[in-house]
């Protein structure tokens, strides 16, 4: 079945027709193209594809497109607002906090959702937000390095 | 360092040159990166691919009797299926061991196996067809563990190899049976690694395009090594390697996983041409899992000889490897587990033997700090246990045994710069070693251990005569720069590394370049990003293709203001006639350099000299490498008795790494190379069962998370190479190999018991501890006896 499904995505209107069982993680890298959000793993294990759904952050590979009826979803690709990259994207990039840079999406929009919430946050704070993404390159290090700049910018 | 370097006074007006080595610099491609416009392979725009996927085999270990694919071909959407019959040219990374199909033939050797392929209209039609395939099997022993593969009578994986045995190492180099005999102590210990994986973020996939019309091929696809895709592809495909074209585009990381070219990778090439399109061929996790190609399950005898000084006198070392189903890079592996003994501390004398056997698991291969990193968790622990013995400390023993660069090891191999001293003392130093050392409350520990690395192999793994690597540098009318290499950028900044090199050669801002990286219609071919081969490498090439550059822009410079060349200088934005306030700027340099040639392309290559390539015994060509790199670390851990569980506190690590032309990306290296060998020591394994992996997703096979990481700290010590790119070396692998070691042995202080291998898993900390008990009821029971 298919139904017609109104969003919000980085802040532009749409509707499309979506299958019940589309994944937003589907809807958004091949219904809407944009394909900053990465899928590394073959469901809920590496946070890869972390969005944030009305300011939460969401696994976008464990959502349904058609439970986003409604809803504001934000993307990596509406992170750069006006094309000035956002504290966070700023950060990642001039600390290192990206190497293979396939994390890099998930990890910045989780970020991004913590520091909406708390935009002082601590080293707990920040390990706790980010403990559903993994990185295989980092090591961490500059990835919380990088948060952490973000706060202070 | 170098002459713009050495350029210090400048007149008013005049611009200095920019210094772009040396500088913590952000990555050139990572505003791509974290805005989420990077394209990865997947990331594509494919409209009207086709999609692929893949059939595995069901059974570890089995006999193909027939494969019916006539089910499948009927189904309406599919437009190609390919088998074992579609591809008879065995591969593998090594000329001397191709014994791998991109789809089996005949045989199943591991669970999981391609044995058939299907392209079709949508992924659904895809999946419906794979259904449709009927493949009869007759199964066969399934060996999982290396000695039920060597056991007598066992079914031989491949046919010329007796015994599962694919290589055996016999080498011994310096009087080992005179060095343990001069030994105060002769200890020997065994010991047991489970097999890990990569883990790499980025699930595997290709995406091949072919044209019918002009019968080319282009793959783009998820490789460390495009090079050596395109010549496999253009080997198992039958055509000539110039209807191929290869691009890497961005890479979610490697570590090894992408060094050799992978089956997936030419059953998608397969599948393009037997449907005259595009395929798109997407894996899984799971199936990532098991293409595998990482650090084989590991068991080592190892003997050690030592004086009471805490010389190592001789070295008596058996490795066995579990290494999977086919060839790869296995010898390679099995080699270096030897070669790698002799190149971090003095050794008069050492014994190795080596076995690398064949079982029904996936292919191993080369994982970051390749072959030596089990060893070096063998070996840094039995030396800590015999320094205990005579009550050296951990840096004493290691202090006693260190060498002064240059160096030529017993086995012939050469080492020029070693700053493993300083990187003892920092450590050292810094962890407050000696203030806190044995001092630490009841579940606490701090241990320390050493490791090195290769830059680069000096024999490559194809010998063809070429240059080792070789950079272009494009100059057009725009007076921007780009830089074509074969050299893969897969996260770890090569592309950053090599423009800042060219950059700093001509005194030139770093937004003047461009780098172009991995695309074989335009850039020269290269042996690909392993063995931590493009710093130094292709880093001198960069470098050579710099300074002709340079070259060319001074004889524009010297013409134009009518002098000789002896009397420019070249200042980057500007060429001025020394000693004087003539000059012209670098746009007009630019001008009069094209005048005659137009659009300027200059060349660099490096090649290893020849008297760095090694000795000339059986196994020589494993080991040589024109710089090796150092690293000395400390870990600080606690351990809860109640659940086994280890917390990493801390990791302090000390690299010498020669010039860091990237200290920021060095830093970033060092901290993930030493997360990965903590992963390794506290957690991760693969686990199979009747050769059905049990942990193929990132769940169960567990990587630290970002709550268990620890602080660390990276110290880059003053070092300076001088076969490398403006001093540099490799700085990428040398330090994982010592975190396993110095973490078991802060458990061993922790905890007061020495594991016998890894991982140190809550389960097997807890057995140990059990033991210990157990023990210590034992003795408390028997004295009270007596």
């Amino acid at each position: 079945m298919k139904r017609l499904v109104s969003l919000w995505l980085n802040g532009r209107h749409r509707e499309d027709a979506v299958s019940d069982n589309l994944l937003l993680l589907d809807y958004v890298r091949e219904t809407a193209g944009l394909t900053g959000t990465k899928c590394g793993c073959d469901g809920g294990e590496c946070g890869a594809c972390t969005v944030l759904i009305d300011g939460e952050p969401r696994l976008a590979c464990l959502t349904l497109a058609a439970a986003c009826e409604g809803k504001r979803v934000e993307t990596i690709e509406g992170q750069a607002a006006g094309g000035k990259l956002s504290p966070l994207q700023q950060s990642f990039h001039e600390n290192l906090g990206t190497q293979c840079g396939y994390c890099t999406p998930g990890m910045i929009m989780a970020s991004e959702a913590l520091l909406r919430r708390n935009p002082r946050p601590s080293e707990a704070d920040i390990r706790e937000a980010l403990s559903g993404n993994l990185c295989r390159c980092t090591g961490y290090v500059k990835i919380i390095e990088s948060v952490k700049a973000a706060c202070e910018s | 360092m170098n002459e713009i370097a050495s350029c210090a006074s400048h007149g008013e007006g005049i611009p200095a040159p920019t210094h772009a080595a040396g500088r913590r610099q952000p990555l050139i491609d990572g505003i791509e990166k974290v805005t989420g416009r990077a394209r990865y392979t997947t990331d594509l725009p494919a409209t009207q691919a086709l999609t692929g996927a893949i059939l595995s085999s069901p059974h570890a270990h089995a006999e193909i009797v027939s494969i019916d694919v006539s089910r499948a071909r009927a189904l309406p959407g599919v437009r190609a299926v390919i088998t074992g019959e579609d591809c008879d040219v065995p591969f593998g990374i090594l000329p001397i061991a191709r014994n791998e199909y991109p789809l089996a033939r005949g045989k199943v050797l591991y669970w999981g196996e391609a044995v058939a392929a299907v392209a079709a209209e949508d992924e659904q039609t895809a999946r419906a067809a794979l259904d449709l395939i009927e493949v009869e099997y007759r199964t066969l022993p399934v060996y999982i563990s290396a000695a039920e593969a060597r056991a007598p009578g066992a079914v031989l994986l491949h046919a010329n190899k007796p015994g599962n045995v694919e290589r055996e190492v016999n080498n011994t180099f310096g009087d080992v049976d005179a060095g343990i005999a001069a030994a105060d102590l002769v200890r020997e210990e065994s010991f047991h690694y489970a097999e890990v994986a990569h883990a790499q973020i980025e699930p595997d996939c290709t995406l091949a395009e072919f044209d019918p019309e002009s019968g080319r091929l282009t793959v783009q696809s998820v490789s460390q090594v495009p090079y050596y895709v395109h010549l496999t592809i253009s080997e198992c495909l039958k055509m000539d390697p110039a209807d191929v074209r290869v691009i890497k585009p961005f890479i979610g990381g490697g570590f090894g996983h992408r060094t050799e070219t992978l089956p997936f990778e030419i059953t998608a090439a397969l599948l393009a041409r037997a449907a005259r399109g595009t395929v798109k061929l997407q894996l899984s996790r799971a199936e990532t899992f098991t293409i595998h190609r990482a650090r084989p399950e590991t068991d080592i005898r190892l003997k050690i000889g030592m004086k009471k000084s805490g010389e190592i006198t001789a070295v008596d070392a058996e490795v066995v490897q579990r290494g999977g189903a086919s060839a790869g890079y296995g010898i390679i592996t099995i080699l270096y587990a030897g070669a790698l003994l002799h190149t971090l501390y003095r050794m008069p004398a050492v014994r190795y033997r080596g076995f690398r056997v064949y079982t029904n698991t996936p292919p191993c291969g080369p994982m970051r700090g390749h072959g030596g990193v089990d060893m070096r968790h063998a070996f840094e622990s039995l030396m800590d246990m015999m320094a205990e013995t005579f009550g050296l400390d951990a840096f004493a023993v290691r202090r006693a045994n260190l060498f002064v660069a240059p160096y030529q090891s017993v086995n012939e191999l050469k080492v020029s710069t070693c700053e493993l001293a300083a990187c003892l003392d920092w450590v050292e130093q810094a962890s407050g070693w000696r203030s806190r050392k044995g001092k630490l409350p009841r579940g606490r520990g701090l241990g320390v251990a050493c490791s090195h690395f290769i830059s680069g192999a000096a024999k490559p793994v194809h010998w063809t005569g070429e240059p080792h690597a070789t950079v272009n540098l494009r100059l057009d009318f725009d007076g921007s720069i780009t830089l074509l290499t074969g050299a893969a950028d897969i996260g770890q900044g090569s592309s950053t590394l090599l423009a800042q090199i060219a950059a700093e050669v001509l005194g030139l801002e770093l937004a003047r370049f461009r780098v172009i990286a991995g695309d074989s219609a335009l850039t020269p071919k290269d042996n690909g990003s392993y063995s931590s081969r493009v710093s130094l490498m292709v880093g001198n090439a960069a470098l050579a293709a710099a300074e002709d550059l340079k070259r060319q822009l001074v004889a524009a410079a010297a013409k134009r203001l009518e002098v000789g060349v002896e009397d420019i200088e070249c200042l980057g934005e500007a060429y001025r006639v020394i000693g004087t306030d003539r000059m012209v700027s670098y746009r007009d340099v630019v001008k009069s350099a094209l005048e005659v040639t137009g659009p300027l392309t200059t060349r660099g290559t490096y090649t290893v000299p020849l008297d760095m390539q090694g000795g000339k015994y059986r196994g020589a060509g494993v080991g040589p490498s024109p710089a090796y790199s150092y690293a000395a670390s400390v870990v600080e851990v606690s351990v809860d008795e109640d659940t086994g569980q280890i917390k990493v506190e801390k990791l302090w690590v000390a690299q010498d790494c020669g010039v860091a032309i990237n200290p920021l990306a060095v830093e970033g290296q060092v901290q993930g190379s030493v997360w990965m060998g903590m992963g390794q020591a506290l957690c991760e394994e693969t686990e199979f069962v009747n050769g059905r992996p049990l942990r193929g997703n990132l769940l169960d096979y567990r990587v630290p998370t970002i709550v268990e990481s620890p602080p660390i700290e990276v110290k880059i010590v003053a070092s300076y190479e001088p076969n490398g790119p403006l001093g540099a070396k490799e700085a990428s692998e040398s330090s994982l190999g010592s975190i396993p070691p110095a973490l078991a042995a802060a458990v061993a202080e922790a905890i007061g018991v020495r594991l016998p291998g890894l991982p140190l898993s809550p389960d097997r900390v807890l057995a140990a501890l059990h033991a210990r008990r157990r023990e210590e009821r034992l003795k408390s029971a028997l004295a009270g006896a007596r």
